[in-house]
């Protein structure tokens, strides 16, 4: 009998030869626990899929590791769909993995699950950081789908609200693979353009598959990164997506966030009017307040009776007026006394009362009262004057007698 | 007071001339003062709330 010889190669080529004929294992499910993962920076994705009993080798390629909504973890239990296969190069059959499910919750709740921990981990979500929603913004970017309820919605939400408010759509995809790009690069857009005062980014109910691109880490970062304030409306009241929690502020509905977002002209209006009328009976108020403070001022004794104080003072003077008389009659008085003795002692003094008691007084002709002999030279003319009459006479002799 | 003060700031504005005006016990000048801020600020509400009616702008962003 003669020997028929193989090569490794021609073995192992036949044997994958033999897995890529056989109809289960070229597009099989397993389920499984993940061990041993790893993660290359080529972006394939090697891991053992085992049970209680047995194991095997397994590999998920990059193509398709990217289309994973959710991080694969160590212990993982999961539902695999995909083919068996030989690596020839060892001679190791693997399974070679297309699509990756989670078993129990589903892989989109996982995904979820798993993004949720990481951001707020990282502080996403913190209320602190949180920016204000303007009160009254000039300008509204609007995030959604051109044709989709959700827009519709907030134009008829906003139409009725304030139909000053600008609003400006950047129309993008909200479902499938591209929604996610689409709507982070229209934040960027808004950021960029710096036209709005507020975004709303949103979308109308769905499927969580439908509400998908608002829980990407894409979307969310746009959201974190944008210093422009967002509310995030995306589907129903009960839907909670990542966005919502990165969002500045979530509206349950897009109509809601339209409610938020837009001031209502009919209340402003209201409170302005209220306002203007405040105004005005608050200064009215301060001026009656001001006049019944001016009247009291008014009624005070001075101004009411001002001539009062000026009576009183009158009296006041009159008084004085008296006391002065008073003081001055009797200084008048009493000194009337004193005068009449100084006349008295005067009198005694007097040239009179001298030519009373026998003496004489003498004059020249011009009536001057000579008290010298040297106002008098021979034959002058002098007056003696005496007490009941006077004697003209003329000198004739005069002798002067020195030292007097 | 600058004309591109903002609604929100003319309404918060607003709303403390008031109290002012509240607490009474100020000067007749200071009162008429208030009182034509007070009408300036509401007066720039006003004229918001008056701005022409808009359309919806659509940017084509992607």
């Amino acid at each position: 009998m003669s020997r028929k010889i193989f090569t490794v190669s021609q073995v192992n080529r036949y044997v994958k030869h033999l897995f890529s004929h056989d109809y289960l294992l070229n597009n099989i499910w397993v389920n499984g626990e993940i061990s041993n993962l790893k993660m290359h920076n080529s972006g394939h994705i090697y891991f053992t899929l085992k049970d209680k009993a047995g194991a095997i080798s397994s590999v998920m390629f990059k193509g398709n590791a990217d289309g994973l909504k959710f991080g694969l973890e160590e212990g993982m239990a999961v539902l695999v769909k995909g083919y068996v296969s030989m690596y020839e190069k060892t001679g190791q059959y693997q399974l070679y993995i297309e699509k990756i499910e989670i078993e129990g919750e589903g892989a989109l709740y996982k995904a979820y699950e798993q993004l949720k921990k990481k951001l707020e981990a990282e502080g996403l979500f913190r209320t602190e950081i949180k920016k204000t929603i303007p009160f009254y913004p000039d300008n509204i970017g609007l995030i959604t789908s051109e044709t989709g309820a959700a827009i519709r919605d907030i134009i008829n939400i906003a139409e009725r609200r304030n139909k000053s408010i600008q609003l400006i759509l950047i129309p993008t995809l909200v479902q499938g693979e591209e929604a996610a790009g689409n709507i982070s690069k229209a934040i960027k857009k808004f950021n960029e353009l710096k036209n709005v005062d507020v975004i709303i980014v949103g979308r109308g109910g769905g499927s969580i598959e439908d509400l998908w691109a608002f829980n990407e880490e894409i979307v969310a970062r746009a959201i974190y990164d944008s210093v422009i304030p967002i509310i995030s409306a995306v589907g129903h009241e009960t839907d909670f997506t990542i966005s919502d929690f990165v969002a500045d502020l979530r509206a349950p509905t897009p109509s809601a966030a339209a409610e938020l977002a837009v001031p209502s002209k009919a209340e402003l209006k209201d409170d302005v009017e209220k306002y203007y009328k405040k105004l005005d009976d608050l200064v009215w108020n301060n001026i009656m307040n001001l006049r019944h403070k001016q009247e009291l001022i008014l009624n005070h004794p001075i101004f009411k009776y001002p001539t009062q104080i000026i009576d009183q003072n009158k009296q006041y003077l009159d008084q004085l007026e008296r006391q002065f008389k008073l003081v001055i009659e009797k200084f008048y008085k009493d000194n009337k006394i004193r005068v009449e003795n100084d006349i008295s002692k005067l009198e005694i003094l007097s040239p009179k009362n001298i030519i009373n008691r026998g003496y004489a007084l003498l004059y020249d002709e011009k009536n001057n009262n000579i008290a010298s002999v040297d106002e008098l030279k021979d034959k002058d003319k002098i007056l003696i004057e005496l007490k009941d009459g006077s004697v003209e006479i003329e000198i004739n002799k005069i002798r002067v007698i020195k030292e007097v | 007071m600058a004309a591109n003060i903002s609604f929100e700031k003319a309404l918060v504005g607003l709303e403390d001339i008031v109290k002012k005006l509240e607490s009474g016990n100020i000067t007749l000048d200071k009162s008429i003062k208030y009182y034509k801020d007070g009408m300036k600020l509401a007066k720039l509400c006003s004229d918001k709330l008056e701005e022409a009616e808009k359309e919806i702008k659509i940017l084509q962003g992607n």
